[in-house]
């Protein structure tokens, strides 16, 4: 037992009950979480541990770097496509690849509808739950309901006392059933749960709505990229050719097609309009005082920065998602971050089920070594292959623990808008200011739990509206004569250079990505990748600072300690995706092979 | 009481002319004929829900999303009619040890009569450790849960194949199911992902008919990996006329010619891309301009690039193959595929030359 202040800021204390939960469900991907809670059961030691390593970057080695986005593609299939955008972005800045203007407008639109599915995917699927009650709802008046809906959301068309009925009775036989599914074990009676029984069935309700739209706004990428999840991507452009006038028109990217987006990019703004920020309001309305789970967000957040207006510019003024770093809370002060200079970025792997030659110094990942090393510390309870408790003062976790110039960041939506609002970028200032005003709130309530997942809603609408900005743009081009989507000229091998190294990014859903490769005789000698949750997600570092996580975690209240709502809400609010989060390989990579089995 | 799908269709104001009609659609979507629509209808009357435990290994969860995608049936009918999605951490409401006793509570009161469905696979490297679920190896949690199963689902190339944690030098010894789980019938639909509605047919056959559907000597369902991606193409007629993409974006792409030179893996992949499509149809990768990567074959990562020329990788005698059904279209019985490619290109290079 031990009581100990990080040098981030936070007062750890393990001498309470320690509560474990694995699986954190309802999640990409496996973690695990342990908290110690007091006597007043408030949470004042948090460890998160990262439970699955895929190796994925071990792989890559000596395969043709073209090759590479459909490898990293598939370290996610939720945020399915932002780490092939990153790729190709990477091995085309090493070779030094220019993309045409139509293919950058094309690979934001697949950007941005991801964003726009991803975290209406998010609050509906994985993480209304921990504020919507469908037990509850069962006992909503349907009519109430309806004027509720018509107050809250007037446009949405959906509102009827019948409708309302229906779906109240559809769930009502399913929870009578008695084989509640999905539903089952969940913490219906925990007081943690405070809508309205009106509200819950609004919510359930459009839990159902939003699980059959969603299929709608991945046509986009069907149509653009073959099929979803795991489109098609390409080095030097986009896939898919245009051919809107002429002979074999039906080949390509058409007249028929392009409307087909547009037509769907127009209802994915209705239903994020209408539906999901409604929704979000009239939840957080309820929820506004409970502040927990601000964590390292009022401190210390990092973006690169994401959508380029132009193609080929990857410069700050270019970006139209915010880049930068704010370090202590200092809003006045947004810093410009280069991924290329060896003392900003930088991984460590104390805490992490790895080892380095010399230990506890961090590496930029162009230097980056990754030897998996599975240990566990000596106040581990259990076995090596039974964990009941983790030593966290040990190796504890498969996610590498990323640092910015030494601090502990958090990344993601709510990062991208606090840096955003801070830089005085027009629309998220605005949609911050309205929400501010909405709820009557402060704008430090932004740092929490609520504050995270309504950065999330409000990023889905912005990008919903982009989608209509490059789709006209694309549209405008065309009719300008340009239709190029692919620049070939470095395709063939024999035109790259002996050695390369590139470094592309993106800002996925859940936050700041990056992959950084050497290319050496027309193959890959090193890939590496730095992903959101391993930097949410992070354990422990040589100083103890504690990752986001588990600085969200600390001092919240729960209600019922053997009940994780309030941990759950506050993990989910990051969005975790574990698979994305576990780890690389080195220039000399063969070292992997040798994998101990004790 | 338990519900049926149909009883709940009735309650949302569907006819019974409607639900007929669904049921004759989803026979001839299972490729049925009419005379099965009763036996649809009868089975969605009056079964109970089955109880299903989605686990997860190494994987990407791109299995998952494909699910959610599926137009017919969707998604939501499946959860809430069809099956009892008792345990699936990607969307399950519990998690920790209440998650944990739900498997426990089905093997129990549901013993043999249950299935397990899998995505993803368990590494074997580090005792199992790569991947851990409640502090366990994932491979315990598999073994656990299928001891008792009456069947199952291997979801995907990972489950079905190992797929890319698999690839060379696979450091974490990742491992299909079927080589850990060898005493139950299993049933592989790989992808990655697999297409929804394939997905959902292959649930919907087993609820429908109470048994797998028919199998392939790997485990595949025969209705949608029997043929070949090539063999239902549409744009198999340009490969037979030797029409084809030389470069991304030239004239040929924009016209939809063959992608066989880009290092299309059609002729060697079993798949239902070219026919039932993906997104509700919307398109497949070839219509969108890209090669297919033949990511429903075993081991597709490391067959060489996915922009190599079939006729390039020696060691799994693509070159018959795709020469013999291309060419007997085209009616040069006998010449290589590589001697007919040859020619076009010759042809071309004339009529390039004629333009100048």
């Amino acid at each position: 037992m031990s009581v100990n202040e990080t040098p981030n800021g936070f007062t750890l204390d393990d001498s309470g009950r320690r509560v474990v939960v694995d699986p954190v469900t309802r999640i990409e991907g496996h973690m695990r979480c342990e908290v110690n809670v007091d006597e007043d059961n408030v949470i004042r030691n948090a460890v998160s541990t990262g439970t699955m390593w895929r190796g994925l970057e071990v792989i890559l080695k000596g395969r043709d770097p073209r090759d590479a986005w459909a490898f990293t593609q598939r370290i996610c299939g939720v945020c399915s496509g932002t780490h092939a955008l990153t790729s190709v972005r990477a091995v085309e800045d090493a070779l030094g690849i220019q993309i045409p203007e139509n293919a950058n407008s094309i690979r934001n639109i697949m950007q941005l509808t991801l964003q726009a599915h991803d975290h209406l995917v998010h609050f509906y699927h994985l993480h209304a739950l921990d504020w919507v009650n469908p037990v509850n709802a069962l006992k909503a008046d349907p009519k109430a309901t309806s004027a509720l809906q018509k107050q809250v959301s007037p446009r949405h068309p959906k509102s009827s006392p019948g409708y309302f009925r229906d779906v109240q009775n559809r769930i009502k036989r399913f929870v009578e059933s008695g084989q509640l599914g999905p539903f089952k074990n969940g913490y219906w009676s925990n007081p943690a749960y405070r809508l309205p029984p009106e509200a819950d069935l609004m919510a359930v309700t459009h839990y159902l709505e939003a699980l059959d739209f969603q299929k709608e706004i991945m046509k986009i990428r069907a149509i653009l990229g073959g099929k979803d999840p795991h489109p098609n991507w390409l080095v030097g452009g986009v896939p898919c050719p245009i051919n809107v006038d002429g002979t074999g028109s039906v080949g390509g990217l058409n007249m028929v097609n392009l409307n087909q987006i547009s037509g769907i990019i127009d209802a994915t703004r209705t239903f994020i309009n209408d539906v999901y920020i409604p929704d979000l309001l009239a939840i957080a309305g309820i929820y506004k005082d409970w502040l927990y789970g601000g964590g390292i967000s009022g401190m210390n957040v990092l973006s690169y920065g994401d959508i380029p207006d132009h193609a080929n510019d990857y410069s700050a003024a270019n970006l139209m998602m915010p880049r930068g770093a704010i370090l202590d809370g200092n809003l006045k002060e947004v810093h410009e971050v280069d991924l290329r200079n060896p003392d900003e970025i930088q991984e460590q792997v104390p805490h992490s089920w790895y080892s380095y030659p010399d230990g506890v110094k961090g590496l930029h990942p162009w230097d980056g070594i990754t030897e998996p090393d599975y240990q566990l510390g000596p106040n581990t309870k259990g076995s090596r292959t039974h964990i009941e408790q983790i030593d966290e003062h040990a190796k504890y976790s498969w996610i590498k623990a990323p640092r910015w110039r030494g601090h502990a960041m958090e990344v993601g939506p709510l990062a991208r808008y606090v840096i955003g609002y801070a830089q005085g970028h027009e629309a998220i200032t605005e949609q911050i200011d309205f929400v501010l005003k909405t709820l009557d709130v402060p704008v430090t309530a932004l740092f929490s739990t609520l504050g995270r997942t309504a950065a999330r809603g409000l990023e889905a609408q912005w990008a919903a509206d982009q989608m209509r900005y490059f789709m006209d743009k694309l549209l405008a081009n065309l009719k300008a004569g340009d239709s190029a989507t692919a620049n070939v000229d470095n395709w063939e091998q024999s035109t790259w250079p002996r050695e390369a190294k590139g470094v592309g990014f993106t800002e996925a859903p859940r936050g700041a990505l990056g992959h950084w490769l050497h290319i050496r005789d027309t193959k890959i000698a090193n890939y590496q990748c730095v992903v959101p949750t391993t930097w949410n997600g992070s354990p422990r570092d040589a100083e103890g600072n504690i990752g986001a996580f588990e600085a969200a975690l600390m001092n919240t209240k729960v209600e019922r300690a053997e009940e994780p709502v309030e941990i759950l809400r506050t993990l989910h609010s990051f969005d975790p995706c574990l698979a994305c989060s576990t780890h690389v390989m080195s220039e000399d990579g063969e070292e992997l092979t040798r994998v101990k089995v004790r | 009481m338990t519900e049926s799908f149909y009883d709940v269709m009735r309650r949302q104001g569907i006819t019974r002319r409607s639900f007929l009609k669904f049921c004759t659609l989803t026979a001839s979507a299972l490729g049925l004929g009419p005379a099965f629509v009763p036996r649809i209808a009868e089975a969605m009357e009056t079964k109970p829900r089955i109880p299903v435990l989605w686990l997860h290994g190494l994987e990407c969860t791109c299995c998952s999303e494909s699910f959610i995608r599926s137009a017919h049936p969707l998604a939501k009918d499946v959860v809430l009619s069809m099956i009892s999605l008792d345990y699936d951490d990607t969307l399950m409401a519990s998690a920790g040890q209440q998650a944990e006793a739900i498997i426990e509570e089905t093997i129990d009161k549901y013993k043999g009569n249950y299935i397990v469905a899998v995505e993803g696979n368990p590494p074997l490297n580090e005792d199992g450790m790569y991947c851990i679920v409640g502090g366990k190896p994932f491979v315990e949690q598999l073994r656990h849960a299928s001891e008792h199963a009456k069947a199952i689902i291997s979801w995907g190339s990972c489950a079905s194949h190992g797929c890319v944690q698999a690839a060379h030098p696979n450091p974490t010894r990742a491992t299909p199911v079927h080589k850990v789980i060898t005493d139950k019938p299993i049933i592989k639909v790989p992808g990655c992902p697999p297409i929804a509605e394939v997905m959902t047919a292959v649930v919907t056959y087993i609820l429908t008919f109470e048994r797998f559907p028919e199998l392939d000597r790997q485990g595949r369902p025969k209705m949608f990996y029997s043929q070949r991606i090539h063999d239902k193409c549409y744009r198999r007629p340009h490969f037979d006329a030797g029409q084809f993409v030389e470069h991304w974006d030239d004239d040929s792409a924009r016209k939809g010619y063959c992608l066989y030179k880009m290092g299309c893996k059609g002729p060697t992949t079993y798949n239902a891309c070219s026919t039932i499509r993906w997104n509700a149809g919307t398109s497949f990768p070839i219509q969108s301009g890209h090669g297919c990567i033949g990511c429903s074959e075993e081991g597709f990562w490391d067959k060489g690039s996915f922009y190599d020329r079939l006729t390039t990788i020696n060691q799994f005698g693509i070159e018959s193959n795709a020469d013999r059904v291309g060419m007997t279209a085209a009616g040069v019985v006998g010449a290589a595929t590589a001697a007919h490619l040859a020619v076009s290109a010759i042809k071309r290079a004339q009529h390039k030359g004629d333009e100048k």
